[in-house]
């Protein structure tokens, strides 16, 4: 019932778990040492949503014009409502309905 | 805990998400406790899909830490800007939080900060919740076997787009926004389409910093914000 897991995959598992743990914590310990003021922190103000909007421009984008229709119909939602859930199931069923049918 | 319940939408696309990558990983020939051992250890999506997809009798290390490192690149500039809701906590604690941070708590963390009530154990208390929602979701993979065939089919894998659009939604902080956001936009997808890997998201985040950097001098973003936030005002005074 216990399998082993070989060494291989110790060493293998370890080490991607070593160099994302140095990322995330690098990233805080940096930052620390930024200016707090001026244009960086200007930069660094920008910095979340730039990359959360990084994140999900090339996905949208390759699911063609139902994908911009998609997002454009959760951000919506998620403004009318406040609802994360309720927004994320529209966006999804706007590509279900096309993949099904094939639009 | 309040930063668990905030975090039960992106949950929910963890799981579906994970139970994709528990199916691979049983056609791979994982077994649960190497699995397990995955999500405790590195906790991060994509990482583990790449992971999992590199994965055979000989395990190619060199080339799994490599890649790894790349897709992981953008946790540098997610740390970085978890910075503020740290301000004042040691090293120690810090060390202690740090490692539940994966893309969702964040984000769902940086968009409770807007209203200045994020804490890091708002930020723990997610991770926390989404790891028992990943490891569910892997586990239900690998063990039901392939019984979400066709994934896509049901636009599981636009989960994480919708709700990760939600969530920037959340984020936009009036005009100040737009220049910065449409050319991190821009940068992504041109990256996108030429570099494999992760390198658009750190690209656009990147491009997007800096273009906010750019913007001369304009007192502050004081009453974009909700009051309670502990950051001062004037965002071009008193650097040092």
């Amino acid at each position: 019932m216990f399998p082993v897991i070989e060494a291989q995959v110790l060493i293998a598992v370890g080490l991607a778990a070593a160099v994302t743990y140095a990322l995330r914590l690098g990233g805080l310990l940096l930052a620390a040492r930024f200016p707090k003021g001026g244009r960086f922190r200007q930069g660094m103000d920008a910095l979340p949503g730039a990359l959360l909007f990084s994140l999900v421009v090339p996905s949208i984008i390759s699911e063609g014009i139902w994908g911009v229709l998609a997002a454009a119909l959760t951000a919506i939602v998620v403004l009318r409502t406040r609802n994360t859930l309720a927004a994320m199931l529209c966006g999804m069923l706007v590509i279900f309905v096309v993949r099904r049918f094939g639009l | 805990m309040r930063g668990a319940r905030a975090n039960v939408p992106v949950a929910a696309s963890a799981v579906a998400y994970g139970s994709v990558l528990g199916v691979l990983a049983s056609q791979k020939g994982l077994s649960w406790l190497e699995m397990m051992f995955m999500n405790t250890a590195v906790f991060a999506g994509a990482a583990q899909f790449v992971m999992v997809d590199m994965w055979s009798n000989h395990l190619p290390i060199f080339e799994m830490t490599l890649a790894v490192l790349v897709i992981n690149l953008r946790y540098l500039l997610i740390g970085a800007s978890l910075n503020p809701i740290f301000a004042g906590r040691g090293l120690l604690h810090k060390m202690g939080m740090m490692h539940l941070v994966a893309d969702e708590n964040w984000a769902v963390t940086m968009s409770e900060q807007r209203s200045g009530t994020a804490s890091t154990w708002f930020l723990f208390g997610g991770g926390v919740f989404l790891y028992l929602a990943w490891s569910g979701g892997t586990l239900i993979g690998l063990l039901g076997g392939g019984f979400i065939a066709k994934p896509e089919a049901y636009a599981l894998d636009f989960a994480f787009t919708a709700v990760f659009t939600a969530l920037a939604v959340g984020l936009w902080r009036r005009k100040q926004d737009l220049l910065p956001w449409v050319v991190a936009g821009g940068a992504a997808l041109l990256v996108h389409t030429f570099l494999p890997g992760k390198w658009y998201i750190v690209a656009g985040g990147l491009s997007g910093a800096i273009t906010a950097m750019m913007r001369p001098c304009d007192g502050g973003d004081a009453e974009g914000d909700a009051e309670g936030e502990p950051e001062q005002g004037g965002a071009c005074v008193s650097g040092n």
